[in-house]
C-alpha cells in the first residue's frame, strides 16, 4: 500500500517539477528542453513500478519495468538473435531492395508522362491498402526463412517511397529549369545537379517513414509463420507461455532498434539535405 | 479527366495481364501432379523430377496443362476471376449473418476499426489541445509523441488483446483499443501542428479585439486546424484498418478479416486468403475516399478550398 502512495506523490511531485521547468526563464535552453521529457519518462516508469508492486497486479498483466530490465539483460543472446533474424536479415535488405526498387520505379514514372498519370494514382491507392495482410501469401510463396519477411518489407516500403520521390522530383520551378537550360546542361546534368538534389528532403521524408513500416512489416509477417527465430516469432510464442517480461524485453529491443534506425537516417539526411531551411533552423 | 482515367485503365489492365501471365509458371507444377494424378501423360513424369526444374521449361513442355492452371482449388497464385467469384459468392450469394459471409467478418473489422479510430481521434485532439495550451505538457509529452511514431507498435497489438482477454475484456474492445493507439499518434503530432498554425498577425488581430483565449481557440486556432486533421485522420483511419486485422490474429483465427487471414494461411485457401486481402483493400480504399469527401466539403464550406 505505502508503495500506491508513495507513487501517488511522486506523480504530481515530478509534474509540480516540470512546470516550474517549463515557465522558468531558462526553458529555452537546450538542457532544460531534455531534461522536462526525460522527467517525465522517469516518473512514468517509476509509477508503473511502484503501482504494479503496490497493487500486486499479476505478472500475465502487467510486469514491473525492474523485472523487465532484468529479463533484457538475461536473455541479451536470446535478444541479439532475434534482432539479427527479424532487424538485419528481414527489414534492412527488403528496405534496401524496396527502396532502390522504388526509387528506380520513381525514375521511370518521371521521365514518361503516361506513367505519372496512370501508374500514380494506382500507387497512391496501392499506399493506402493494409499490405501488411500480403504477409500470409508471401510467407507461403518464399518460405518462413527471412526471405519472406524481407519481401513482405520490400511490398510495405515501395509505394509510399515512390510516391514521395515522384513528387520530389517535381518540385523544381520552371525558372530553375530554365537556368539549367542557359548554363546548356544536358537532361542528365540537370538531372543530377538540380532535379536530384532538389528531390533528397523528399526522398528523405520517404525514407524515414519506411523505417518504421520495415519493422512493422518484418515483426507482423513472422506471426505468419517463422523459424523458431525472430522478433515476432519470440513475441507470439512468449504470449502463448504468458510471460510477458519477456514480450515486453522484446518490445524494447523494437523500440530501440525503431528510433536508432530512425535516427540513422536523420543523421544522413542532415549530411545530404544541409542546405534545406529545415534543417539551417 | 480523360487525360487520367486511359492510362490508369492501361496501366490496371497491364498488370492483370501480367497478373495472367504469372499465374501459369506459378501453379504449373501442381496442375501438372494433378494432371498426371488423373492420367495424362506428362513429360518429365513424377513429380520428384520435376521438382527442380524450372516452371517456364515444364510449361514450354506441357502446354495441355495451362488451362488448369487458371481453375485449381488451392492455387500457389490464384488468377483474377478466381478471387473475383470467391469475392462474389462470399459476399453476394451468401447470407450476411452466416460465418462464411465476407460481409459478416468484414462488419466485425469495421466496426473495431470505428470504434478504435473514434476513441484515438478523439483522445488525440484533446492531448493536442493541452498541449498547445499548456507549456509543461508540450515539454514533457511532445518529445515522447513523436519519438513512439518511429517504434513498431503495432508489435504490442498481440499482448493487449491476450492481456485484456485475461482480464475478461474480450470481442471488439481490445482491437478497437489497438485501432485507437495507432490512430492516436498521428491526430496527436498533425493537431499539434494545426492548432499552432495561425501566424502571429491572426493572434495579434483577435488580441486587437479583445478576444479571450477560448473565442482565440473555437474562432481562429481551431478552424485554421482543420486542413492539418484531415491529413492526420486520412493516415488515421488507415493505420486504425491495420491494427483492426492485426489484432484478430492472436485470438486464433475466430472473426473478422484477419482471422480469413490467419484460417487461409493455416488450411492453405490462398482464393479465401486473396478474397479477404481484396476485401480489406476495397474497404481501406472506402474509408480513405469517405475521409477525403467530408475533406472537400467541410474546406469548401469554410471557404478553405
Amino acid at each position: 500500500m505505502s508503495a500506491v502512495i508513495l507513487a501517488m506523490i511522486i506523480w504530481p511531485l515530478a509534474w509540480w517539477i516540470n512546470i516550474r521547468l517549463a515557465n522558468s526563464s531558462a526553458s529555452n535552453t537546450r538542457r532544460i528542453k531534455l531534461l522536462v521529457p526525460a522527467i517525465f519518462g522517469l516518473t512514468l516508469l517509476a509509477v508503473w513500478e511502484l503501482l504494479v508492486r503496490g497493487l500486486e497486479v499479476p505478472l500475465v498483466i502487467l510486469p514491473p519495468p525492474s523485472m523487465i530490465f532484468d529479463t533484457f539483460c538475461q536473455k541479451l543472446p536470446i535478444l541479439w538473435k532475434d534482432f539479427v533474424q527479424t532487424f538485419v536479415k528481414g527489414a534492412l535488405s527488403g528496405y534496401a531492395i524496396g527502396c532502390l526498387a522504388a526509387f528506380f520505379t520513381a525514375l521511370m514514372v518521371d521521365r514518361f508522362d503516361f506513367l505519372r498519370r496512370g501508374l500514380l494514382p494506382v500507387g497512391n491507392f496501392l499506399a493506402a491498402l493494409p499490405i501488411i495482410g500480403t504477409a500470409p501469401i508471401l510467407v507461403m510463396w518464399f518460405g518462413f526463412d527471412w526471405h519472406s519477411k524481407s519481401a513482405v518489407v520490400v511490398l510495405m516500403v515501395f509505394f509510399p517511397m515512390l510516391v514521395n520521390t515522384v513528387s520530389g522530383l517535381g518540385e523544381t520551378t520552371s525558372m530553375q529549369r530554365d537556368l539549367m537550360q542557359t548554363y546548356a546542361a544536358g537532361s542528365w546534368q540537370a538531372f543530377a545537379k538540380l532535379r536530384l538534389p532538389a528531390a533528397m528532403p523528399f526522398i528523405f521524408n520517404g525514407l524515414k517513414i519506411s523505417t518504421t513500416l520495415a519493422l512493422i512489416g518484418a515483426i507482423v509477417a513472422e506471426f505468419f509463420g517463422s523459424p523458431t527465430v525472430g522478433m515476432g516469432f519470440r513475441i507470439s510464442a512468449s504470449i502463448g507461455q504468458l510471460a510477458l517480461d519477456m514480450v515486453w524485453a522484446e518490445i524494447v529491443v523494437a523500440a530501440f532498434a525503431g528510433s536508432a534506425f530512425y535516427s540513422a537516417v536523420v543523421i544522413i539526411e542532415k549530411g545530404i539535405t544541409f542546405w534545406h531551411p529545415s534543417q539551417r533552423g | 479527366m480523360r487525360n487520367t482515367i486511359v492510362p490508369i485503365v492501361i496501366v490496371v489492365v497491364t498488370l492483370a495481364g501480367l497478373w495472367y501471365a504469372a499465374v501459369v509458371p506459378m501453379n504449373i507444377k501442381t496442375a501438372l501432379t494433378d494432371a498426371e494424378r488423373g492420367g495424362a501423360v506428362v513429360d518429365p513424369s513424377g513429380a520428384k523430377d520435376r521438382r527442380n526444374l524450372s516452371p517456364f521449361s515444364l510449361v514450354a513442355k506441357n502446354t495441355f496443362a495451362i488451362r488448369q492452371t487458371f481453375n485449381q482449388a488451392r492455387p500457389r497464385l490464384p488468377a483474377p476471376h478466381q478471387i473475383l467469384v470467391e469475392l462474389w459468392n462470399t459476399t453476394a450469394n451468401k447470407k450476411i449473418t452466416s460465418k462464411r459471409s465476407l460481409v459478416f467478418h468484414g462488419w466485425i473489422t469495421l466496426s473495431a476499426t470505428l470504434l478504435g479510430f473514434a476513441i484515438g481521434t478523439g483522445l488525440g485532439i484533446i492531448l493536442a489541445v493541452g498541449i498547445v495550451y499548456n507549456r509543461a505538457m508540450d515539454m514533457s509529452v511532445m518529445p515522447w509523441a513523436i519519438a513512439s511514431q518511429t517504434i513498431p507498435i503495432l508489435a504490442i497489438a498481440p499482448m493487449i488483446i491476450v492481456v485484456l482477454n485475461s482480464i475478461g475484456i474480450q470481442g471488439l474492445l481490445p482491437k478497437a483499443i489497438i485501432s485507437a493507439y495507432l490512430s492516436f499518434f498521428p491526430v496527436v503530432v498533425g493537431m499539434v501542428k494545426g492548432l499552432r498554425s495561425p501566424d502571429p498577425m491572426q493572434l495579434d488581430l483577435l488580441k486587437t479585439y479583445n478576444s479571450n483565449s477560448v473565442q482565440g481557440f473555437w474562432k481562429l486556432r481551431l478552424p485554421s486546424s482543420i486542413p492539418y486533421l484531415f491529413a492526420s485522420l486520412k493516415i488515421g483511419i488507415a493505420a486504425s484498418l491495420v491494427g483492426a486485422i492485426v489484432g484478430e490474429l492472436p485470438t486464433g483465427a475466430i472473426r473478422g478479416l484477419g482471422a480469413r487471414l490467419l484460417a487461409g494461411s493455416y488450411y492453405g485457401q490462398t482464393v479465401q486468403i486473396w478474397s479477404a486481402l481484396l476485401a480489406a483493400a476495397c474497404l481501406a480504399a472506402t474509408l480513405v475516399a469517405i475521409i477525403g469527401l467530408l475533406q472537400r466539403i467541410t474546406l469548401k464550406r469554410m471557404g478553405m478550398l
